[in-house]
């Protein structure tokens, strides 16, 4: 390449403990490039963006920022270079204006030292118009809407001087018109010559913005490849995961039957449910051995929905029925005891990290094995046969829980559930943020707890996901179902249309 | 995995001591500490090192044993009890407030006979733990401020119930268990022990003793697998309470006298010696043999200051330091336990 990479990294490698997350991995950043990042969890691009933002300063190799070479030692030194990165989880101060947030510790100040206010609502209206963004810049920034934080702060690091722009997964949480809006500004952003490492898992997103791509698999760097017709979904997923992408073309990418069991009973009813604003007036049933899918996008309310069908809220109407009979449930202890379980979104909010896997496995069944003294053998035991079943990559019953990759914790929270099967099973984003292979696990556990009669309600805002797991589909818009998917053929595009 | 890819990545030899100590510190650091306090004092002092002393400081620290026994529950569910020596004092004041009195103390109380007197005194420290509980777990009250409250209300009931008298007797019953001995053991020792087992052995090897662990680990994730997590934590405040109320009872015959306000100096006693020991501030970890080591640091020095003859004044400070010192190593530890590794 003739121009001079603003960003080049030669060599580098970086090891914890004694996991080599990379290896003697090379990258150029060249001006005004879009430069896509994909390869599955563990394969180390955000280790390497870490190296890059200054996260880790600890690593072997040599970094060069405009031909100079360079060691971060914090995140600041990255800024101060001109390197900046919008994290998957925002930091915006919801309390705090939008203007605020854009000058967050670099206020304006008058010749009094005072805050200058009128400079920096100025500057932010400024800045963010720049972004195609016409907002008012006093509004609490808590109040956006997801995709207009998202843009905020990258009107922050903007703001700080960011020649190169790391964004790591900026659009799992975006609807398709936010997501559009997103590359508006990354292409106006690469036209006055800024740089832009984009990481993703949608393949498709990567396709569509990116310049070049480049793959990585088990901490190496396989390939770098500028984006042409040639280069296409299947292309990436082969060099991702080493195999022929054809032999795991999933059913959904192209379209699926849906078909309702008829003649089992009715395991879960919800009738009239309303928690404003979260969601309105939701109702469906679910019958054993069934799967119905909630899709949506993100704020949707399917993650207050999941809340309520396990207790944690007491929706304000509507009432729900287990098996046929009324249940109340007052809180999360009644909602499994009558027959609810539960796999939140996130898994620090599911999983013990600092626990041996066998503890996060027995949790919540310690009732039924031990009335008083606990039984770690007998705990072990149950975990051993649900990592041999399972598949879990793991030494053993007793590694501790956090030793464990992404996917691999997913199982464990599976797990937890399926030693004393419930009747009805809440997955809120089971396969988020895992690779194909990962998923694919969980995609079989959840067929298994099928046919054992567990009827499963999976909320997502991945098609993908709703759609390899789903029998019947429901679409939540703004909190209400406005489509209900039963017995036809359907694609991934019908559901985006729908929602 | 097979094994040859788990020895594969198994760091090297000194990396995994470096990480085995870090990991380990919390429990390691008091223990140095108690070493060290009891080699300085035996070498400054000859008469640190009797038999007597031993017993001595044995019995000084069982009542802050009792208490703190209480104290590791609520720490270990990540919350706080601030309200130990107010409630400590008040059940004291109570069970003397419920036994016949000399005539010379100017106090309007109930004599009951001593069974019952008891029973009321565990009633009511009981009762002072539900009601935190309460507060802490439906309300939705922070534990650090409610038991704030709790610590006035305990001082209250003392205040009223004695009204600036002081009452000395208390049931047999209580004066044995506070101030005679078994067979040349102090029977507080014994109770002070009994407390520490049982809790030890509750803490380890039962299903609350895991909930208990499991709450203060990451109670979000103990409530989405079903655990009531607030029961736990209600429940830990109660047993703190009762044992607060039980070190009280004992502290009154062991001091020989129910007054307001004796029990001060045992809250912070009591937090020192529960996080001097290694159990974390921020929940989940930890447990009775780090509480044991804390009494253990806490009793030597207490007790080998007074035998360096220091300046009473001073001794305040450098309990407050080595406080202090506790604290600093208790979070290092923790942010060396959550640094080196991926979260969830």
């Amino acid at each position: 390449m003739a121009v001079e990479p603003i960003l080049e990294l030669v060599g580098i490698s970086k090891a914890f403990g004694g996991v080599q997350a990379l290896r003697d991995v090379d990258l150029a950043l060249a001006p005004g490039e879009i430069h896509g990042l994909v390869g599955e969890n563990g394969a180390g691009k955000s280790t390497l963006m870490k190296i890059i933002a200054g996260v880790h300063p600890e690593f072997g190799g040599i970094m060069r920022v405009r031909g100079r070479e360079v060691r971060f030692r914090a995140s600041r030194d990255a800024l101060a270079a001109g390197i900046g990165m919008v994290h998957q989880e925002l930091s915006i101060a919801p309390d705090l204006s939008v203007a605020e947030n854009v000058y967050l510790g670099a206020q304006p100040t008058n010749r009094f030292g005072m805050v200058d206010w009128g400079a920096m609502r100025r500057g932010a209206r400024d800045l963010l118009s720049r972004l195609g963004l016409e907002i008012d810049v006093d509004a609490p920034a808590g109040l956006l809407p997801i995709g207009v934080q998202q843009l905020v702060e990258l009107g922050r690091v903007l703001f700080s001087g960011a020649e190169a722009i790391i964004l790591d997964e900026p659009t799992s949480a975006l609807s398709p018109p936010e997501t559009e809006r997103l590359f508006e500004v990354l292409r106006r952003l690469k036209a006055e010559g800024r740089s832009i490492i984009f990481i993703s898992h949608f393949l498709d997103d990567i396709l569509r913005i990116s310049d070049v791509v480049s793959v990585f698999r088990n901490g190496r760097k396989v390939v770098t490849e500028r984006v042409s017709p040639a280069i296409d979904k299947g292309w990436l997923i082969e060099r991702m995961i080493g195999a022929q992408a054809a032999d795991l073309e999933e059913s959904w990418m192209g379209s699926i039957q849906l078909a309702t069991p008829r003649d089992a009973p009715v395991a879960f009813e919800a009738v009239g449910l309303t928690h404003a604003p979260a969601f309105r007036d939701v109702s469906f049933q679910v019958r054993a051995g069934e799967a119905l899918g909630v899709y949506g996008y993100m704020g949707c309310g399917q993650i207050e929905l999941s809340r309520a069908l396990f207790g944690k809220i007491q929706p304000r109407r509507g009432a729900m029925r287990i098996g046929g009979q009324p249940a109340r449930l007052s809180g999360a202890a009644a909602a499994k005891r009558a027959g609810m379980a539960f796999v939140p979104e996130s898994r620090r909010a599911m999983l013990f990290a600092e626990e041996p896997i066998y503890r996060n496995i027995s949790i919540s069944i310690l009732e039924t094995i031990s009335r008083i003294w606990v039984k770690p053998d007998r705990e072990r035991a149950i975990a051993a046969g649900h990592i041999q079943t399972l598949g879990i990559r793991a030494p053993g019953p007793s590694t501790r829980l956090g030793a464990l990759s992404g996917g691999n914790q997913q199982k464990v929270a599976l797990a937890r559930w399926l030693t004393r099967p419930p009747r009805v099973l809440v997955l809120c984003e089971p396969t988020r943020g895992m690779d194909v292979g990962a998923k694919e696990d969980v995609v079989r556990i959840v067929r298994s707890l099928k046919e054992q009669g567990i009827a499963v309600i999976v909320l997502s805002t991945e098609p993908e996901t709703v759609l390899s797991m789903a029998d019947r589909i429901l679409v939540l818009r703004r909190g209400e179902v406005v489509r209900e998917f039963a017995d036809m053929a359907i694609s991934k595009e019908d559901l985006l249309a729908a929602a | 995995m097979d094994a040859a890819s788990a020895t594969q990545s198994r760091p090297p030899l000194a990396n995994r001591a470096g990480r085995w100590l870090s990991h380990r510190l919390r429990n390691i650091a008091p223990l140095l500490t108690l070493l060290f306090l009891i080699l300085f004092f035996s070498i400054a002092s000859p008469s640190f090192t009797s038999m007597g002393n031993v017993w001595n400081i044995l019995q000084q620290v069982s009542v802050t044993a009792i208490i703190a026994v209480g104290l590791t529950f609520v720490i270990l569910t990540a919350e706080i009890d601030l309200s130990v020596a107010a409630v400590a004092n008040a059940t004291g004041i109570v069970v003397a407030f419920f036994t016949l009195q000399d005539a010379s103390v100017a106090i309007a109380n109930l004599p009951l006979p001593g069974p019952i007197a008891i029973l009321l005194a565990l009633a009511a420290c009981a009762l002072l733990g539900l009601i935190t509980a309460v507060g802490v777990t439906r309300i939705g009250i922070p534990s650090f401020i409610m038991t704030l409250a709790m610590m006035q209300i305990g001082a209250g009931v003392s205040a009223l119930l004695v009204r600036g008298q002081i009452a000395y007797s208390v049931p047999p019953l209580i004066t044995t268990l506070g101030s005679r001995s078994f067979l040349g053991v102090p029977w507080i020792v014994i109770v002070a022990a009994l407390f520490l087992l049982v809790a030890h052995l509750v803490l380890t090897y039962t299903r609350f003793g895991r909930y208990v662990y499991m709450v203060g680990g990451n109670r979000e994730a103990a409530e989405n697998s079903g655990v009531n997590a607030g029961f736990v934590v209600g429940a830990a405040l109660v047993i703190s309470a009762v044992c607060s109320g039980v070190a009280g009872m004992l502290g009154v015959a062991y001091f020989g006298s129910a007054q307001q306000n004796e029990f001060d100096s045992y809250l912070l006693d009591a937090i020192a010696a529960v996080v001097v020991g290694g159990t974390s501030l921020f929940g989940g970890r930890g447990g009775i043999g780090n509480t044991i080591l804390g009494l253990f640091v806490l009793g030597v020095l207490n007790n080998g200051l007074d035998h360096v003859n220091i300046d009473s004044f001073l001794k305040i400070l450098i309990r407050g330091l080595i406080l202090l010192a506790a604290l600093v190593i208790n979070v290092y530890a923790e942010k060396l336990r959550t640094g080196d590794r991926g979260a969830v």
